[in-house]
Formats: C-alpha cells, sequence, structure tokens
C-alpha cells in the first residue's frame, strides 16, 4: 500500500515537471505552428471515421433502448427524443466519446514518443539543445484541445442523425416525434457544456500519454506496457474529471 | 579541449566512475575504450550532460559544464554534434529533413540557403542524391550513420560525440565510417569523443585512447603506444582474439 503512494506521488511530481518544460516558449514558433497542424490532422482529423460511425450507431441504439424502456402511457411520446438528446448532450458525445478517442489517440500518442525514446531521438533532441518536451508534446496538447471540441460537436450530430434515421427507417418512433424530443426544454448551455468537458479530455489524453510515452525505459515491450497504462490512466483521469466538472458545472 | 576533473558518478550508491581524470584534444580523434560494464557509456553520458555527476569538473575548453546554469548548458549543446549509436534519426522525417532540422532550430539562414548547406554536407559524407528525400528505414544501416554524421556537423560544432558509431556495421563500412570521421576531425578541428570497444577502430584511428576499467581510467595514450603500454589489462583487453595477437607480434618483428 506504502508503494502504490509511493509510485502515485512520483508520478505526480514527475508529470508536473514535464509539464513545466512543456509550458514554455517555443524555440521556434513557426516549427511549433507547422507542428500543431500536422498533429491536428494526424490526431483529429483521422478520428474523424470513428467518431461518425460510433455516434451514429449509439443514436440509433439509444432510440431504441429509449423506446422499449419508456413503455408507460402516461409518458409522452417526445420523451424518447428528449432523454436520447440529453444522453448524447450531457455524456455520451463529451464522455463515452473520449473515452474511446483516449484508446486510441493516447496509444498512438504513447507509443509514438515511446519509440522515440527507446531509439534515443529524444536524447538526439537533447543534445543539439532542443527542448524535446516542448517540442514533441506542446503540439499534440495543443491539436488535441483545439480538435476535441469540433469532434464533440460532429458527435451530437451525427448521434441525432441516428436517431433520425430511426424515424426515417422504422416505426419505433416517427420523426416528427423525435424533432419535438430534440427541442422540448432543450437548454444551449448543455452544447457548451459538452464542449468545455472535451477541452479538459483532450488534455488529459494527449498530456498523460505523452508523459507515459516520454519516461519509457527498455525496449518494445515496455513501449507497448507504457501505451497500455496510458490508456488506463487517461480513463481513469476522464471519470473522475467528469465527476469534478459535473458538479462544478451543473451543480 | 575537454578536461575531465576527478569525475564520480553512482547510481543508488553503486559507485561507476570512480574520479576519472582525462585530457580529450583538440583536432584528434579521443577513444574511450573498455569492457561491457566498465563504466564508459556513463562517462560518455556524463561528459555531454545527460548524467549529473556527483563531484568533479567536466571542462570544456575551460567552462565547466557541470556548474552552469541551463541557458549556458543550452547554448553549449548548440556547439555539439552527436552520433548515437542506432543514428537516432528521426524517423518521422526525410533525410534531408533530418540534416536540415537543426539548422531550422538554431540558424537564421533562409530556406535556399538551409538546403545548400544539408546538401554540401551529405556530399561531404558520400551520400548519393538518389538517398536525399528517402526515409531513415528506407536506406541501409551504413548510410543512416552517415547522414547522422551529416546532421552531426550541419551546424559546424566544436565538439563531435560518437556512442559506438560502428555496431551493427560490417567491417568494410566501419572502415569508411572510421575513415570519415577521422578526416571531418582533422577538417573541422574539433574535439572528438569516440566510444567504441571495436579494436579496428582503435588501430586504425586512435589518436588519444582513454581505457577506462572498473570505473577509473587505467590507461591512456595513443595506438602507436598501444603495442607496448606494458599494462596488463590493457593487452588483456586489446588483444584478446589471436588475429590481434598475432598483429602485436609482427608489429614487434618489424620494430
Amino acid at each position: 500500500m506504502q508503494g502504490l503512494f509511493t509510485s502515485f506521488f512520483k508520478n505526480v511530481g514527475r508529470y508536473a515537471m514535464l509539464m513545466s518544460r512543456v509550458f514554455v516558449l517555443p524555440d521556434r514558433w513557426r516549427e511549433t505552428v507547422r507542428r500543431t497542424f500536422q498533429e491536428m490532422s494526424a490526431l483529429g482529423l483521422n478520428s474523424l471515421g470513428i467518431v461518425v460511425i460510433i455516434s451514429i450507431f449509439m443514436g440509433v441504439i439509444m432510440i431504441i433502448q429509449m423506446k422499449l424502456n419508456f413503455s408507460n402511457p402516461f409518458l409522452p411520446p417526445y420523451t424518447t427524443g428528449m432523454a436520447t438528446r440529453e444522453m448524447l448532450l450531457l455524456e455520451f458525445s463529451s464522455t463515452v466519446m473520449s473515452l474511446i478517442l483516449a484508446g486510441k489517440v493516447g496509444s498512438n500518442i504513447a507509443s509514438e514518443i515511446g519509440t522515440m525514446r527507446i531509439t534515443e531521438q529524444i536524447d538526439a533532441m537533447e543534445i543539439m539543445g532542443v527542448n524535446s518536451a516542448n517540442y514533441l508534446i506542446f503540439p499534440k496538447i495543443t491539436a488535441m484541445v483545439t480538435m476535441m471540441p469540433l469532434l464533440c460537436i460532429v458527435s451530437m450530430a451525427m448521434g441525432f442523425l441516428g436517431g433520425y434515421s430511426v424515424g426515417w427507417f422504422s416505426e419505433i418512433i416517427t420523426t416528427q416525434e423525435f424533432e419535438l424530443g430534440l427541442q422540448f426544454g432543450f437548454r444551449p448551455f448543455y452544447v457548451f457544456y459538452g464542449i468545455i468537458k472535451c477541452v479538459v479530455y483532450g488534455f488529459l489524453i494527449a498530456s498523460v500519454s505523452s508523459y507515459y510515452g516520454y519516461y519509457v525505459h527498455g525496449g518494445a515491450l515496455d513501449v507497448g506496457r507504457s501505451s497500455t497504462e496510458a490508456v488506463v490512466n487517461s480513463s481513469v483521469l476522464i471519470l473522475l474529471a467528469d465527476i469534478v466538472l459535473t458538479n462544478f458545472l451543473l451543480a | 579541449m575537454i578536461e575531465l576533473v576527478d569525475v564520480h558518478k553512482s547510481f543508488d550508491g553503486n559507485e561507476v566512475l570512480k574520479g576519472v581524470s582525462a585530457v580529450l584534444e583538440e583536432g584528434k580523434t579521443n577513444l574511450i575504450i573498455g569492457q561491457s560494464g566498465s563504466g564508459k557509456t556513463v562517462l560518455m553520458k556524463s561528459v555531454i550532460g545527460l548524467h549529473r555527476i556527483d563531484s568533479g569538473k567536466i571542462l570544456y575548453d575551460g567552462r565547466d559544464l557541470p556548474s552552469m546554469r541551463f541557458k549556458q548548458v543550452k547554448s553549449l549543446r548548440r556547439e555539439m554534434g552527436m552520433l548515437f549509436q542506432g543514428g537516432a534519426l528521426f524517423d518521422f522525417m526525410t533525410v534531408e529533413q533530418n540534416v536540415e532540422f537543426p539548422l531550422t532550430m538554431f540558424s537564421n539562414l533562409i530556406k535556399i540557403e538551409r538546403e545548400r548547406r544539408v546538401r554540401e554536407c551529405l556530399s561531404r559524407v558520400n551520400l548519393k542524391e538518389s538517398c536525399f528525400r528517402l526515409h531513415p528505414s528506407e536506406i541501409s544501416g551504413g548510410m543512416q550513420k552517415r547522414v547522422a554524421i551529416a546532421r552531426a556537423i550541419v551546424l559546424n560544432p566544436r565538439y563531435l560525440f560518437c556512442d559506438e558509431p560502428n555496431s551493427g556495421l560490417d567491417p568494410y563500412s566501419s572502415l569508411i565510417i572510421d575513415r570519415l570521421i577521422h578526416e571531418i576531425t582533422e577538417e573541422y578541428k574539433m574535439v572528438t569523443v569516440i566510444n567504441t570497444h571495436d579494436m579496428n577502430s582503435v588501430m586504425e584511428i586512435g589518436d588519444n585512447i582513454v581505457f577506462i576499467n572498473k570505473g577509473t581510467k587505467e590507461w591512456q595514450g595513443s595506438s602507436q603506444q598501444l603495442l607496448d603500454s606494458g599494462n596488463a589489462l590493457l593487452d588483456d583487453f586489446v588483444f584478446a582474439s589471436d588475429l590481434f595477437k598475432k598483429v602485436k607480434q609482427a608489429a614487434r618483428l618489424q620494430q
């Protein structure tokens, strides 16, 4: 138990020290901007496909589940659409989507930086006098923090599209009922709430995964291990952040 | 010139360097040799500043690295070039971009001037132009080492460090790399420090050899002095193979 605490505080300390090296003025702004755009494409745009597919299917499944479970005749028919909307806006498009992206993007970041560490590419940068933490990690964090809100909005839109498609292609719910559900008691703040959460999650995924990649020691096996640790720990932190943000923003 | 004065370094109470003092000279290839686990890699990393030493001095032309502030270390590092064991080329960049990287980060040259300098360096290490746009994974190990040398010299460093430059190379490619490093060292008047246990390199380019044994400097001299060092430990290490024993006998007969 004591070892667990020691390890926890050691990791927190090293993470803080790494972040203090990441958030300094870059040696060359132009190079940082160029790399940030590259990372926005690699981490953000390349995740668009999985976000679209999962969001559409989740929209469909949510409508079917809601309809099955809201079979009480006292509930108005638009309840299904309304509940689906709230689920998508409040949790699915931000938190669940971020958990999925923690798996995809987090492992990508940790293994990329980890491989650079074990093949001495990071040491090579340090010897040249380049702040490797700033050069490699800062663009990734910036890219994730800017792209996550966009992915969140896309996910919300695609989830609704999935819900609509149930109305178009089946008799589970009509499109009118779904539309009415979407509009009934709509609070625009919930969209911003989702976006704010995604900004925080984007930071957590990129920084935690980079941390695990940056401090890898050993060989290919250790890179794989650090990649798994990155995904597990960023997922746990996302859930903890969800509790804090929900209390802070909605309570 | 790099001067090491009584350098000590321990890891978790285990003393790896036990007071190493040596002088690494300008315009010469300075070789650090020793058995695996003798502390030569730790010594090299301490000299570069990747390891913080426990006590002693590492003087770069009189400037003590361990007592420097962060900005001074950063500035000194721009005078260093390093060739890593595996090349350590950035695999997300092409050959050209790898060599251009230090120029992009630290020089104020415009794109055309940077490209000219990159081509100059790549030609200096005899790399064909057809390789310039390839990624490191698309070229051979020997070529990767040459690109790494080009990247190390692109900013005209005063100090060049090479960590086992011949590992994983065939004897012919090793010889080419050794000669290239030697030529460049004389041409640019650099202090070149090579960490190796390749005996061919020791004989071929050993201007100044530092033999490390169990964390201490056991012997220092040139490859000519190596034959008559009178040091039993050094003889056991350098002339371990039958081939080198015969070389030594032949050299003595010639004398």
